[in-house]
């Protein structure tokens, strides 16, 4: 087990750095340089204006020296521009020359500069991260308990009423993605025009003051798109239990149905939907982008818009690495987990 | 020219379908109620020994159901029919069931030959065999329909780009200020931000999705499938090599890799076309190889066969990649490609991009899928039997493997057009590839929703269109997997 998690800590480590190395390469292409010297320095810059506003930041320099720069294995670039102020890959804002670091990097714990923001972005991250933490908390205690009952109340008796209602509405709910439900939901729930007004049709004071009238929304809008399905996978595992040898032996020798559902199946039927939470988490992340963006509310997705909107390298590449790690550390908890729960496979 | 109601004349209608509405939701409630705490009533035992069902309460319930069901579904098709020979008169579901007229012909026809030929049609033909795959395969052939017929100009009411005065964010069924002659008087659907009509541009929107989706699934299907079915047989080194690029690209969310490759600064540098240029080698390569493990032992019939193909294929992919006689142009870098005189058609670089960017995302999971079929089924008896035969591996991957992969594949194929099409809702949603102008679902999505809260009309109709259409494909899916497991 130890060996098995230490491998998946080295293929966990070697995807993200491809994974960066990709994103590092696609926004240091030429005509995204062009793009960030014109919103940082001057819209109206001539073509050798940017040239040289790129080669003074040291943004010209070859691909793998720039990449390794921000890995911290290669010094900082520093540079003093022709009208003394001095500039470099490590200089912030109103720190002192003589204590620039001469090596900045992710190794060093520095996620480097954002250039939208015009703060450290590590603590842009950690603070939007927080944000989306609380939002996604609040999904998955909403969509995990709704989505497992649905599972087995459908799964219970199989081609019942009950079962292809509960079908129908998981099937619903998956094929509407957040942009199409959150859209539904302001219309009928926020707009002047249908006139329920129930809730608030932005999240925005939610950062400060989550309410249940500002929050429910997008917590709902996120959590309904999972919940089909898990709801659906929790289905599939439910009849396959239900029509399993004991359940028949515990039906014969009498035991009353609800009591075979809550001690005999649910059990059994709840390993396989764990696995499917778990992979469901980064799927979660493309509809806090969807939802953030709709309802307004700050969190790691609206970072995320923002960053590769204008092209902030530092900032998307703090991004991509916390979102492949939210990825990989969820596939490594799904495995662990399935190895622990399923007695078959923990004792051989 | 009076606004028109939303139902009109066949508002008599509108009372008996909300109470066949309610009765539907009703009994559906109460019978899920009484399933969980009501144990079923036992079967009566006559004297003669024959059994009898008792009709409780359940069954009462469940009867009410089935009949209010039936009720609701025949009067959507009242208000149907009543429009399609009234038209306006009967509001505006009146008047937009008689502008889909074609479409429902089309529906008709196609449902009519195919019921009739049902048990000639192999799995296909089973699929009128379930309810569910029913309703799936007519929603989807509605949209289907519609955006053919829509691109021919037979639906679309008014020009989807151009702006009426007066009619600006005007609610649904705003008659025109000056109708000329000829001109359709209303704004079915109501006018957006622009002034444009709604309904036309739902109908265009069809259009798009029609086009791209299905392609789109089928290049990710053709990509996943040739890298999978080798990684899946051999193993080993190449597996893991594989495997972990298809991780690699799984592990992006996908909306970061929309953002980093659907901008016109990367249409510009011209990544975008070296990634069309990879990805479209693999259909050739698929068809080639196909065509090849069949036939090489009848060289006479395999050469002939392969220069036609391989010669279409390789016309049709460099006219794909190729625009105005160029890979790739951009000032700096200039690869010739095909002549341009040689060139059918151009597509313009932003829908390229999104089609690239689709099928990219897609075919990892296609790639996982087909590997792990190809895991399972390669240690059936008659693999172990063709490889006895001595047949090669590719002759083996393709005509043994992959025909017996087929059901979970079309099942697959079918959710994947499903997410594809919510994948290129996304990028309309953000703004990305489609010009803003497109009326294509996302991007309007995306326009209405800025004024929400005081204008519903014109984000919800193709809200719902997208919505109805990604229901049909699931739907559809059900019902193959159904149709397919009872085989």
């Amino acid at each position: 087990m130890g060996l098995f998690i230490l491998r998946r800590f080295g293929v966990m480590l070697l995807t993200a750095l491809c994974l960066t190395f990709v994103v590092f390469f696609l926004t240091n292409l030429y005509p995204n340089l062009e793009k960030l010297a014109k919103t940082q320095g001057n819209q109206r810059m001539t073509d050798e204006q940017v040239q040289t506003w790129l080669d003074n930041r040291g943004y010209t320099d070859p691909l793998l020296i720039k990449y390794g720069r921000w890995l911290g294995v290669v010094p900082g670039f520093t540079n003093t521009l022709d009208d003394g102020q001095f500039v470099g890959s490590c200089a912030r804002p109103g720190l002192p020359r003589e204590d620039v670091p001469s090596f900045c990097g992710v190794l060093q714990g520095e996620w480097g500069y954002s250039t939208v923001f015009k703060e450290e972005v590590g603590e842009i991250v950690a603070k939007r991260l927080g944000n989306t933490a609380y939002l996604m908390f609040w999904v998955l205690v909403l969509m995990v308990p709704t989505a497992l009952l649905v599972g087995v109340l459908a799964g219970m008796r199989e081609g019942s009423v009950t079962d292809r209602s509960l079908s129908t509405f998981s099937i619903i709910t998956t094929a509407t993605p957040e942009y199409v439900s959150g859209v539904i939901f302001i219309a009928v729930f926020t707009s002047s025009a249908v006139g329920l007004k129930w809730f608030k049709g932005t999240a925005t004071q939610a950062m400060d003051n989550p309410t249940f009238e500002n929050f429910f929304l997008p917590v709902l809008t996120i959590a309904l798109y999972g919940m089909g399905y898990i709801a659906r996978m929790t289905r599939a595992s439910m009849t396959e239990v239900m029509t399993a040898q004991y359940i028949r032996t515990a039906r014969l020798k009498g035991v009353s149905f609800p009591n075979i559902v809550m001690k005999h199946a649910l059990r059994n039927a709840l390993i396989a939907p764990f696995t499917v939470i778990m992979l469901q988490v980064p799927w979660l992340l493309n509809g806090v982008v969807i939802v953030e963006t709709l309802f307004n509310y700050k969190g790691f997705g609206w970072v995320l818009v923002q960053a590769a909107g204008n092209n902030d390298i530092q900032l998307l590449l703090a991004v991509s690495v916390v979102s492949v790690f939210v990825v990989l550390v969820t596939q490594l908890i799904s495995d662990i987990g399935y190895v622990y729960l399923n007695p078959r496979i923990r004792i051989s | 020219m009076e606004p028109l109601t939303w139902t009109g004349f066949a508002s008599f209608l509108n009372p008996i379908l909300l109470i066949a509405i309610a009765l539907v939701v009703i009994s559906a409630l109460v019978n899920m109620v009484i399933s969980v705490f009501a144990s079923s009533t036992p079967p009566q035992v006559n004297p003669d020994g024959t059994i009898a069902a008792r009709g409780g309460l359940p069954d009462l319930i469940s009867n009410i159901l089935h009949w209010s069901f039936l009720a609701v579904v025949a009067l959507v098709i009242l208000y149907a029919v009543i429009g399609i020979f009234m038209g306006p008169a009967a509001g505006i579901v009146g008047a937009m069931s008689q502008r889909f007229l074609p479409v429902w012909i089309a529906l008709v026809l196609l449902f009519s030959v195919s019921i009739t030929f049902k048990r000639r049609l192999g799995l296909y033909g089973k699929l009128f065999d379930s309810p569910i795959g029913m309703i799936g395969f007519g929603l989807v052939m509605f949209w289907v329909f519609t955006g053919v017929l829509g691109a021919l100009d037979l639906i679309v009411t008014h020009d989807p780009l151009s702006q009426v005065s007066g009619m600006k964010n005007k609610v649904p069924g705003t008659p025109l200020n000056d109708a000329e002659a000829g001109e359709y008087a209303w704004y079915l659907l109501g006018g957006d931000n622009l002034a444009r009509d709604i309904f036309s541009r739902m109908i265009k929107g069809a259009w798009i999705v029609v086009q791209i989706a299905p392609l789109a699934t089928l290049f990710a299907f053709m990509v996943g499938v040739t890298l999978g079915l080798p990684a899946g047989y051999y193993g080993g080194r190449l597996d893991t090599f594989l495997s972990f690029l298809a991780n690699l690209i799984l592990a992006f969310p996908v909306i970061l890799l929309f953002y980093l490759l659907v901008t016109p600064e990367i249409v510009a540098t011209g990544v975008p076309n070296y990634m069309a240029a990879v990805l479209f080698v693999f259909p050739i390569v698929f068809l080639a190889v196909l065509l090849n493990s069949r036939y090489y032992t009848q060289p006479s019939f395999r050469t002939p066969l392969l220069i036609v193909v391989l010669g279409v294929s390789i016309w049709l992919y460099l006219a794909l990649i190729s625009t105005e006689g160029y890979l790739v142009n951009n000032g700096k870098v200039a690869i010739p490609g095909l002549p341009a005189i040689l060139d059918p058609f151009d597509i313009p670089g932003g829908i390229l991009v999104v089609f690239v960017s689709v099928v990219f995302v897609n075919s990892p999971t296609v790639f996982r899928i087909v590997r792990g079929l190809a895991l399972d089924i390669k240690t059936r008896d008659y693999v172990a039997a063709a490889q006895t035969r001595g047949e090669g591996p590719w002759y083996i991957m393709l005509w043994e493997i992959l025909p017996n992969a087929r059901g979970p594949l079309i099942v697959d194929f079918c959710l994947r057009i499903g997410y594809t099409t919510i994948l290129l809702g996304t990028l309309g949603f953000f703004g990305l590839g489609l010009p803003p102008e497109s009326p294509d679902w996302g991007s309007t999505i995306n326009e209405g929703r800025k004024l929400l809260s005081i204008y519903l009309h014109p984000a919800l109709p193709p809200a719902l269109a997208l919505l109805s259409l990604v229901l049909g494909l699931n739907l559809l899916a059900d019902g193959l997997r159904e149709e397919s497991l009872k085989d």
